[in-house]
C-alpha cells in the first residue's frame, strides 16, 4: 500500500499537497485504515489559525478518537464541509474526496520537515 | 447463607487442577504485614428465614409516608405506582443485566432506553435526552457544566428559588471544579420566584444584574421552584439569551403533562427528578435525574445515549452510540465522568408514561393540581395559615403557620398526618433566599393524586383544633 | 454443548425488537387512569397562570395486556446473570439474591420519604450506620459517607474529600497520578476535580512501575489513583512500597474499590497505606446492575479525611437512638437525598446474610475460580501474566488473530451463540486483542467447566473455520450492528409520522 508520492507526511498521518501557496491537508490512508469506520470529523472554522504542531481538529471512529495535528501553519481558508454529511469519505478516499482543510501557507519552510512518501512507508512498517 | 454453588469436594478438585493444596496459597503474593488473621468482626452470616425477619424489624420500625397521610414533597412525591411497572421492573432479563455493551443479547434493555429517551424529549420538548442520570441534583449540575463547554465560559448563575440540596450540590461540584457559582440572584417576596429586574431600592442582586458582567455560561432555574411557584421562564429566557449564556430549566415531570415545556420558552437544557414516575420514595434514592438538550449541543451532552440502527441482516436494533462523548473512551476529556446511571428506575419510569399515557398523565396532573388547590383554599380559611405571596402553582405550595411549626408537625404526626416540610428546617442546611422570619413560619405542602377530600378535610379540621 | 451451535447463517428466525411501544395500542386505549375527582375543579389555566400545555405530546396509549406482552417481549431479548455465565471481568457479575429484592421493596424502606422526622425512620437509620460500620471494618478505613450514587460518584467525591483537606492545610496541588491501566472514570474524575491526570506506565510484570511513579511524585501531586487487585487481575506486590512512596511527598493514596471481591477478609485497603477508597455495591455487594444503574459507590476514608466528608451522613448517639449528622468540615452535597437507599438495603441485607465467614469464602472462590479457569485456557489462548491472579485475569487473543486472522471481539460474538456473555474486551488497553475474565464465587463448577469447553471449541473454530466466527452471532435476537451508522446518523428517539 505505497502512498501517493505527490505529497508530503507527518509523523501524526497528516498529508499535505501543495498548491502554489495553499496547503490541503488530510490523514493518510494508513491512518484511516487504523481508525477504522470514521463517523465523526471535528474541523475548525475558515479564518482559524493553524500552528505547526497543535491539535486543531479531531477524527471519530465508533470507539475511538484521535487528535489531528497541524503539519504546518496558516491561515484556514476552507474546509471540507462535506464531511459533516458523510464522514465515511475520509475511510473511501483518504487522499482526495476526505481532504479536511485548506491552508494559505505562513511559513513555508515546514514543508522541509515532512516525510516523503517512501520515508512515510518505511516510518509506518517500523512503527 | 451462602451463594456459593461449588462443593467442598468439587473446591478440592479445583484446587489440585490449580496446583496447590491450600486456597491460601493463592493469597500468598500479600504481603504478610497486612493478611488478616481472623475472620472480620461482623455479625455472624443469617439463614435466609432470620435475614427476612431481622429484615422486616428493621422495616418496622419505620413509620412510612406511604402509610401515613402525607403532604410531603420538596422533591420527593407519594404518586400513585402502577402495579405493572414493578411487575416489568421485576423481570431478572431486566434487572440483572449489565450495561448493554454487547447489544446482541441486549436489545430489551437498549429499546426499552431508546423508548424512555423518546418520552422524555416528548415531556420536555427537546430533541434529544440521555439514558438517566443519578437524581434531578446531578443533572442540573451537569447542565452547568456542559453549558460551560458550550459557551466556554465559566460562570454560572443558579436561582436561590432552587432546591435547596440542588444548591449545595452545585455549589460542592463548583468548589472541586471547572466552573465558578456567581452571587445567588434574590427572591422577589412578591410572589416567591426568582427576582428578575430591580428598582433603585433593591441591593442589585436581580437576575438582571447578575447578567451584566457578560461572562456567564449558564443561568440555572426550577420551575415549579421550590417553593412550588412558577417562575417566569420566558423573561428568563430572554435575559439569559440576550446575555449570551444557556438556559437550564429544571422541572417536574407529571406536570409536563398539561403544562407547556420549557422548550416552548426558550430552554436550552432541561434536567428533573423523575422520581415522581413510577419510582418509590424511598428515603431519597435511588431516584432519576433526566437530561435533555437540542440537537446541535448533543455531542457535549453527558451520558449514555441508545440510538437505532440496524443489523447485517436489516432488522431494526438498538445500540449505544455517540460513545466518544464518554469517559471510557475519552478518559480525561469526557463530557463526564458518569459510568453506571439510573437506568432500571429509567425503565420504571418508561413503564410508568405507557400505563398512563397521555391521558392518564393529564389526569393525574389535572387531579392534583385541583387538590392542592382546594387544601390550599381550605388552609386559608382555617385562619391558621397565611399566604406570603401570591403565584400562580401546580400541586406544591408554600403557606405561613400561625404558631409554632414544629409543635404542629408533631402534634399532627401524632394524629396521623405529615403535614408538610418545615422551610425553616431546610434552610438549617442551606439558605433557601426568603426572610429568616417567614421561613420559621413557613411550611410546603404537596397534594398528590392519592390525597382524598376526606383526609384533606380531616387535615384541616385537626390543624384548625390545635 | 455443541448440539445447542447455532443455525447456520440465514436460518434463524428474527426474534429482534418488533413493535416500538408508540406503534401499539389505539388513542382510546388505557391502562392506568386518574380516579374520579371529588373536589371542585376551577380553570385549569388560571391556576397554572396561563401555562397549559398546547404542544403536543407523544407518549403511548396502550392497554395492560399490551405493556404486559411489550415488556416480556424486550425482556426475552436480553441475557442478565440469571440467563447464563457473565464472566465481565472488572464488573463482578455475581448472582443477585432475591430476598434482597423482596427486603427493598418492604414499605418501611420504600414508602420513607427523606424529610420525614427522624423519629419515623429510626430503621432506616440503623440500617444505614450498621452499612457503614461494615464497610468500615471490611476496609479498614473507619469513616464512611453512603451518599455516592455510582463508583465513579464516588471517585469524585473522594478526590474532593483529598481536596478540602489540602486546602484545610494551605497546601493547593495541581496533579493525580493514574497508571495506564485505569479505568476511564479514574482521569475522568480527576478532572472534573478541577485537576490534571498524569498517567504512568505499567511494568513489564502488568504492575505499577515503581521508579515511574517515584519519578512523578512531587509536593505538587494530590493523589495516587489504584485499583488493588489492578485491572490485569494481579495484586500489586509492591503496594506497601507504592503507598509509602505517595505519603512521602504528603500525596493521597486512593483505591478504586472495583476489585475488591478478591479481597474481602484476605486484606484490607487500609492496612495496605489507601487513605480512601469506594466501593461499588453493584460489583461486591451483589444489588443489581439494572441494565447500567442505579448502583451505589459509598467512600471510605481514614480518621483524618472524615471530617471532610460529603454528608449528611446516618450517625448513632449515645442513647442509642439514629439520626443523620454534618461531618464537622464537611465539603457539602454530592447529590440530594443520604444515597441510593434501596441500594443500600440490598447490600446490608446481603452483608448479614453472609457475615465475616462468608465474605471471606467468597473471595477464596472468586480468586480459586478464575485461577482454575486460567490454567484450562493458557495453553489455547495467549496469557500475558502466567503467574497466579486473583478474582480475574487477562488473556489475550493475538494469537488467534495472528494466525487465523480471528479477532477478540468475533470470538466474543461467537461466546453468545453458545448461551455465555463475553468477557470484558479491549480493557485496558494494555494487553493486545484482550478479555478479562471474572467468573466470581457464585458460577457452578459445571458452568465453569461448559465455558472451557466453549472456548476450546471456539479456538478450533478459529483455525478450522474462522469465517464462521467472524460472522457471530448467528442464534442471537438480532446479529452485528451497524454501528458506524448509528453514530453517523444518530436517531436518538421515535418521531411520530406526521399525519
Amino acid at each position: 500500500m505505497a502512498h501517493p508520492s505527490d505529497r508530503v507526511y507527518s509523523k501524526e498521518h497528516e498529508w499535505v499537497v501543495v498548491d502554489g501557496d495553499v496547503a490541503t491537508i488530510g490523514i493518510s490512508s494508513f491512518a484511516q485504515d487504523q481508525l477504522g469506520e470514521v463517523v465523526y470529523v471535528d474541523l475548525p472554522s475558515v479564518g482559524d489559525e493553524l500552528t505547526v504542531g497543535d491539535s486543531f481538529g479531531e477524527i471519530e471512529s465508533v470507539k475511538s478518537v484521535s487528535e489531528l495535528f497541524a503539519p504546518v501553519s496558516g491561515e484556514i481558508t476552507e474546509v471540507n464541509s462535506a464531511l459533516d454529511d458523510s464522514p465515511e469519505t475520509v475511510n473511501a478516499d483518504p487522499h482526495e474526496a476526505g481532504w479536511m482543510v485548506k491552508v494559505a501557507l505562513s511559513a513555508a519552510g515546514e514543508l522541509d520537515a515532512l516525510m516523503s512518501a517512501e520515508d512515510y512507508d518505511a516510518f509506518i512498517t517500523e512503527g | 447463607m451462602r451463594y456459593i454453588p461449588v462443593t467442598c469436594e468439587q473446591r478440592e478438585a479445583m484446587l489440585r487442577a490449580v496446583g496447590v493444596s491450600t486456597v491460601d496459597e493463592l493469597f500468598s503474593v500479600i504481603p504478610e504485614a497486612v493478611r488478616l488473621e481472623g475472620e472480620l468482626a461482623l455479625p455472624d452470616g443469617l439463614t435466609e428465614i432470620e435475614l427476612e425477619s431481622h429484615m422486616r424489624s428493621l422495616a418496622s420500625r419505620n413509620r412510612p409516608a406511604g402509610a401515613l397521610v402525607s403532604f410531603l414533597g420538596a422533591g420527593t412525591y407519594d404518586h400513585y405506582i402502577p402495579s405493572v411497572v414493578d411487575h416489568v421492573v421485576s423481570k431478572p432479563e431486566f434487572f440483572t443485566a449489565y450495561t448493554p455493551y454487547q447489544p446482541e443479547v441486549s436489545q430489551g434493555t437498549l429499546q426499552a432506553i431508546y423508548e424512555y429517551q423518546s418520552m422524555v424529549c416528548a415531556l420536555t420538548g427537546m430533541d434529544v435526552a440521555n439514558a438517566s442520570m443519578y437524581d434531578g441534583a446531578t443533572a442540573l449540575v451537569e447542565g452547568a457544566l456542559m453549558a460551560a463547554r458550550v459557551t466556554k465560559r465559566q460562570r454560572v448563575i443558579c436561582s436561590p428559588t432552587v432546591h435547596p440540596e440542588w444548591q449545595n450540590t452545585l455549589v460542592t461540584y463548583a468548589e472541586a471544579g471547572r466552573i465558578e457559582v456567581g452571587q445567588f440572584a434574590s427572591v422577589d417576596m412578591a410572589d416567591g420566584t426568582t427576582l428578575l429586574h430591580g428598582d433603585d431600592a433593591t441591593s442589585g442582586h436581580t437576575l438582571a444584574d447578575e447578567l451584566a458582567s457578560g461572562d456567564v455560561a449558564a443561568v440555572l432555574i426550577q420551575t415549579p421552584n421550590f417553593f412550588g411557584s412558577f417562575e417566569d421562564l420566558e423573561e428568563i429566557a430572554r435575559l439569559t439569551h440576550e446575555a449570551g449564556a444557556l438556559l437550564v430549566v429544571a422541572t417536574n415531570p407529571i406536570l409536563l403533562g398539561i403544562m407547556e415545556p420549557p422548550s416552548s420558552y426558550g430552554a436550552d437544557i432541561v434536567v428533573g427528578e423523575g422520581q415522581p414516575l413510577g419510582n418509590a420514595m424511598s428515603f431519597g434514592g435511588p431516584g432519576l435525574g433526566f437530561f435533555a438538550c437540542k440537537d446541535k449541543h448533543v455531542r457535549q451532552m453527558p451520558g449514555r445515549v441508545v440510538g437505532r440502527t440496524v443489523d447485517v441482516d436489516g432488522n431494526r436494533a438498538f445500540v449505544l452510540t455517540l460513545s466518544t462523548r464518554e469517559q471510557h473512551i475519552r478518559r480525561e476529556k469526557a463530557t463526564s465522568n458518569i459510568c453506571s446511571n439510573h437506568a432500571l428506575n429509567a425503565l420504571a419510569a418508561t413503564v410508568y408514561l405507557s400505563a398512563v399515557g397521555r391521558e392518564g398523565l393529564a389526569g393525574i396532573a389535572r387531579t392534583c393540581v385541583a387538590k392542592a388547590h382546594y387544601l390550599r383554599d381550605a388552609l386559608l380559611a382555617s385562619g391558621k395559615f397565611s399566604a406570603p405571596w401570591e403565584s400562580a402553582f401546580g400541586y406544591e405550595f408554600a403557606l405561613a403557620y400561625d404558631g409554632d411549626v414544629m409543635d404542629m408537625h408533631e402534634a399532627m404526626l401524632e394524629r396521623g398526618f405529615l403535614a408538610g416540610v418545615s422551610v425553616a428546617d431546610v434552610e438549617a442546611e442551606w439558605p433557601t433566599g426568603i426572610d429568616s422570619d417567614l421561613a420559621e413560619h413557613l411550611v410546603l405542602f404537596a397534594v398528590t393524586e392519592k390525597r382524598t377530600k376526606r383526609e384533606m378535610d380531616a387535615f384541616v379540621k385537626e390543624v384548625a383544633s390545635l | 454443548m455443541t448440539e445447542q451451535l447455532a443455525h447456520s447463517p440465514g436460518t434463524a428466525p428474527s426474534r429482534g425488537p418488533r413493535s416500538l411501544i408508540f406503534e401499539l395500542g389505539a388513542p382510546e386505549s388505557r391502562c392506568v387512569e386518574a380516579p374520579p375527582l371529588d373536589v371542585p375543579m376551577g380553570s385549569l389555566d388560571e391556576m397554572l397562570g396561563g401555562r397549559t400545555r398546547r404542544a403536543a405530546l407523544t407518549l403511548p396509549n396502550v392497554t395492560e395486556l399490551e405493556i404486559m406482552r411489550h415488556y416480556s417481549h424486550l425482556a426475552s431479548m436480553n441475557f442478565g446473570v440469571d440467563s447464563g455465565m457473565y464472566p465481565l471481568g472488572s464488573c463482578t457479575m455475581k448472582y443477585n439474591p432475591r430476598i434482597n429484592e423482596d427486603a427493598c421493596r418492604l414499605e418501611g424502606f420504600a414508602g420513607l420519604h427523606p424529610y420525614q422526622p427522624e423519629d419515623t425512620t429510626q430503621g432506616a437509620l440503623e440500617l444505614m450506620v450498621g452499612l457503614s460500620d461494615a464497610l468500615a471494618e471490611i476496609t479498614g478505613l473507619p469513616g464512611v459517607s453512603l451518599q455516592p450514587a455510582a463508583g465513579a460518584h464516588g471517585e469524585l467525591a473522594a478526590l474532593m474529600v483529598f481536596r478540602a483537606a489540602l486546602t484545610a492545610r494551605g497546601d493547593a496541588r495541581k496533579k493525580v497520578i493514574i497508571p495506564d491501566t485505569a479505568h476511564g472514570t479514574n482521569p475522568a474524575s480527576v478532572t472534573m476535580c478541577g485537576w490534571d491526570a498524569i498517567t504512568i506506565p505499567s511494568n513489564e510484570r502488568g504492575e505499577v512501575d515503581l521508579d515511574a511513579l517515584k519519578a512523578v511524585l512531587d509536593t505538587d501531586v494530590a493523589a495516587f489513583m489504584l485499583t488493588n487487585p489492578n485491572t490485569v487481575g494481579l495484586f500489586d506486590e509492591n503496594i506497601l512500597q507504592i503507598t509509602e512512596a505517595v505519603h512521602a511527598v504528603g500525596a493521597f493514596a486512593y483505591c478504586d474499590g472495583a476489585n475488591l471481591n478478591a479481597i474481602l477478609g484476605k486484606t484490607r485497603p487500609g492496612d495496605m497505606g489507601f487513605d480512601a477508597m469506594h466501593i461499588n455495591l453493584h460489583k461486591t455487594f451483589a444489588t443489581p446492575h439494572g441494565g447500567g444503574g442505579p448502583g451505589s459507590g459509598p467512600i471510605c476514608v481514614t480518621d483524618e479525611l472524615a471530617p471532610f466528608l460529603p454528608g449528611p451522613i446516618a450517625v448513632e448517639f449515645e442513647d442509642g437512638g439514629y439520626g443523620l449528622g454534618w461531618p464537622e468540615q464537611s465539603l457539602g452535597r454530592v447529590r440530594a437525598g443520604y444515597g441510593n437507599f434501596g441500594v443500600l438495603v440490598r447490600a446490608y441485607a446481603y452483608v448479614r446474610a453472609l457475615g465475616g465467614f462468608g465474605l471471606r469464602e467468597v473471595a477464596e472462590q472468586a480468586v480459586l475460580s478464575a485461577n482454575y479457569l486460567k490454567v484450562k485456557l493458557e495453553a489455547t489462548f495467549e496469557v500475558p501474566y502466567g503467574r497466579t491472579c486473583m478474582h480475574e485475569f487477562v488473556m489475550s487473543g493475538a494469537r488467534q488473530k495472528r494466525e487465523y486472522g480471528v479477532r477478540t471481539l468475533d470470538m466474543a460474538k461467537r461466546l453468545l451463540d453458545y448461551g455465555f456473555h463475553p468477557p470484558t474486551i479491549y480493557f485496558p488497553m494494555l494487553v493486545e486483542e484482550g478479555m478479562m475474565i471474572e467468573p466470581t464465587e457464585t458460577e457452578p463448577l459445571e458452568a465453569l467447566d461448559s465455558f472451557v469447553k466453549v472456548m476450546l471449541t471456539i479456538a478450533e473454530e478459529a483455525a478450522d473455520n474462522p469465517e464462521l466466527v467472524k460472522g457471530a452471532p448467528y442464534s442471537t435476537p438480532v446479529r452485528r450492528l451497524d454501528e458506524a451508522g448509528a453514530a453517523r446518523n444518530p436517531d436518538l428517539r421515535y418521531r411520530p409520522t406526521p399525519e
